[in-house]
């Protein structure tokens, strides 16, 4: 039997928001390879769980482990890609262009600096192309569309080859077509080059064909386990009560 | 004309402005995009206590100014930091409390009043040697901590949250900033004087941002603007016989309305 590589451990993690509970006894373990969706109503507490993972927030009870470490003593953060919600409601002033927005991650910190020291450029046009962006390095972001904002932070996010990518809900503002294409992206990563995914999201019907695995989430942990399953299990119908859906948005 | 350039005081003066130019073109760029364009004028605050504290104490203005200044720079932070304040609230504070206290010095001790009102204003052109050292000392220190975590300041300007996880120390390049802008106004008290150093740090920034496409046009643009209003400004106030900071301050309005016009026509 293959042993699965641990990635990200929560272990009986609970957060409040001054007295309100948002989180209760969180267990979860994110293995190298996954691609999980996790969904739930509003205010479940997905965005509070996935801050928890990279440290933004700092959980009540519990631990966080990340790659084998405890996340106070983790460092080697270029191995973790991370899109926070609403991130491309960014300043449409910034002066920025594509190729800053993914030098910055580049230089993020000294250990990082050093470890791409000699080919930043040749980065930039290779992750670029990844994401299908190629001729757009000099254009400023700000001329972008919705889509190819979230491609480039995509960009920033791997030109550090991380090994772990956690979305919190990228494509809010974002028109079906683009949202198709880019978990299309998504799903290729984690297949073809075996990046781990956590993507939060309420609008499980789009993501549904390229998750493997469901968290399910209301401040408790309602399921954790492989997708297939959880489209058959009792968790599921609660998740519909919310007025969600399984299935792809028709589109004409 | 030719006797103005050879003079020590016009050279000097120069030197001074285009030092103190580099530094708040670089510095105020983040500022602006930081949404911080006010730290200027809160901190500017805090330095006219610090002078008035060297009167007070005949211990030299400047140094205690700038010790002072960079203690309210923290204290700005730290307020923020624990406070949960809204917006502006901590350097609003702050900023109160050094006019406050600079008022309460300057009644304890008379006698000191129109030196200290010379700060008010500023004088250019009575700047000493050892000032022009400082303001080359200050752009030095300014152009290597911008330099060296220029894509990290870039990168949290932009995206904070995305550059906390990243590894970007978020907390101690938010101390630099700071603690480098309380030294750039220290030295603006007495190139521009306290009520008008923080134009320096927002308009030149401000003009930049409507004419570039990127962060590093921005910054060169910036630079480029603070230069053209010190040395314009400068040159200006001899020629009418008028106040250098006010001439430096209207030159920088005008190069900014004319980037907004531009801007507009396009």
């Amino acid at each position: 039997m293959i042993e699965l590589e641990e990635i990200i451990r929560i272990e009986k993690v609970s957060f409040n928001y001054d007295s309100s509970p948002a989180l209760e006894n969180i267990n979860l373990t994110i293995y190298r390879g996954d691609f999980l969706a996790v969904i739930g109503p509003n205010g479940s507490g997905k965005t509070t769980l996935l801050k928890i993972m990279v440290g933004l927030l700092k959980p009540a009870s519990g631990q966080v482990v990340l790659f084998g470490q405890e996340i106070e003593k983790f460092r080697d953060w270029h191995k973790i890609g991370y899109i926070q919600q609403k991130a491309t409601n960014f300043d449409p002033n910034f002066p920025i262009s594509v190729e800053e927005v993914i030098a910055s991650s580049l230089n993020s910190s000294p250990e990082v600096r050093k470890k791409f020291r000699a080919s930043q450029k040749q980065k930039i046009i290779q992750v670029l192309s990844t994401v299908g962006l190629e001729q757009l390095g000099p254009r400023p972001i700000n001329s972008l569309s919705g889509g190819q904002q979230q491609r480039v932070l995509i960009a920033r996010a791997l030109v550090t080859q991380p090994e772990i990518l956690l979305l919190d809900e990228p494509t809010t503002g974002v028109d079906l077509k683009a949202q198709e294409e880019f978990y299309d992206l998504l799903g290729s990563l984690n297949k073809q080059h075996n990046l781990t995914i956590v993507l939060v999201t309420h609008d499980f019907g789009i993501v549904n064909m390229h998750v493997t695995k469901v968290a399910c989430l209301n401040q408790k942990l309602i399921y954790h386990g492989q997708h297939e399953e959880f489209c058959s299990s009792s968790a599921v119908q609660e998740f519909l009560k919310g007025g969600h859906h399984l299935v792809s948005h028709q589109h004409w | 004309m030719t006797e103005l350039l050879a003079s020590g005081i016009f050279q000097r003066a120069v030197m001074a402005g285009l030092f103190l130019a580099l530094s708040c073109g670089l510095l105020g760029v983040f500022l602006v995009l930081r949404k911080e364009a006010m730290i200027g004028h809160g901190l500017s605050h805090v330095a006219f206590a610090g002078l008035a504290l060297g009167f007070v104490l005949n211990l030299l203005p400047m140094a205690v100014s700038l010790a002072l200044c960079l203690l309210g720079a923290l204290l700005i932070l730290e307020i923020r930091e624990r406070g949960s304040l809204y917006g502006d609230t901590a350097l609003g504070i702050i900023s109160s409390a050094g006019l406050a206290l600079g008022i309460l010095l300057i009644s304890l001790k008379r006698g000191f009043g129109l030196e200290l009102m010379s700060f008010l204003f500023g004088d250019i052109l009575a700047v000493s040697p050892v000032e022009v050292w400082f303001a080359i000392f200050l752009a030095i220190v300014v152009v290597i901590s911008l330099s060296f975590n220029y894509h990290q300041l870039i990168f949290m300007t932009f995206d904070r949250e995305a550059a906390m996880v990243s590894g970007v120390r978020v907390k101690k390049l938010d101390r630099m900033m700071v603690l480098l802008t309380a030294m750039t106004i220290v030295l603006g008290l007495k190139l521009v004087g306290i009520l008008l150093v923080s134009a320096l740090l927002i308009i030149p920034a401000s003009a930049a941002l409507q004419v570039s496409k990127n962060f590093k046009q921005t910054m060169l643009a910036s630079t480029l603007f603070s230069f053209v209003a010190i040395i314009s400004g400068i040159y200006l106030s001899y020629l009418l016989d008028a106040p250098a900071a006010a001439m430096i301050v209207f030159v920088s309005l005008l190069i900014f309305l004319g980037t907004l016009l531009g801007k507009r026509k396009k």
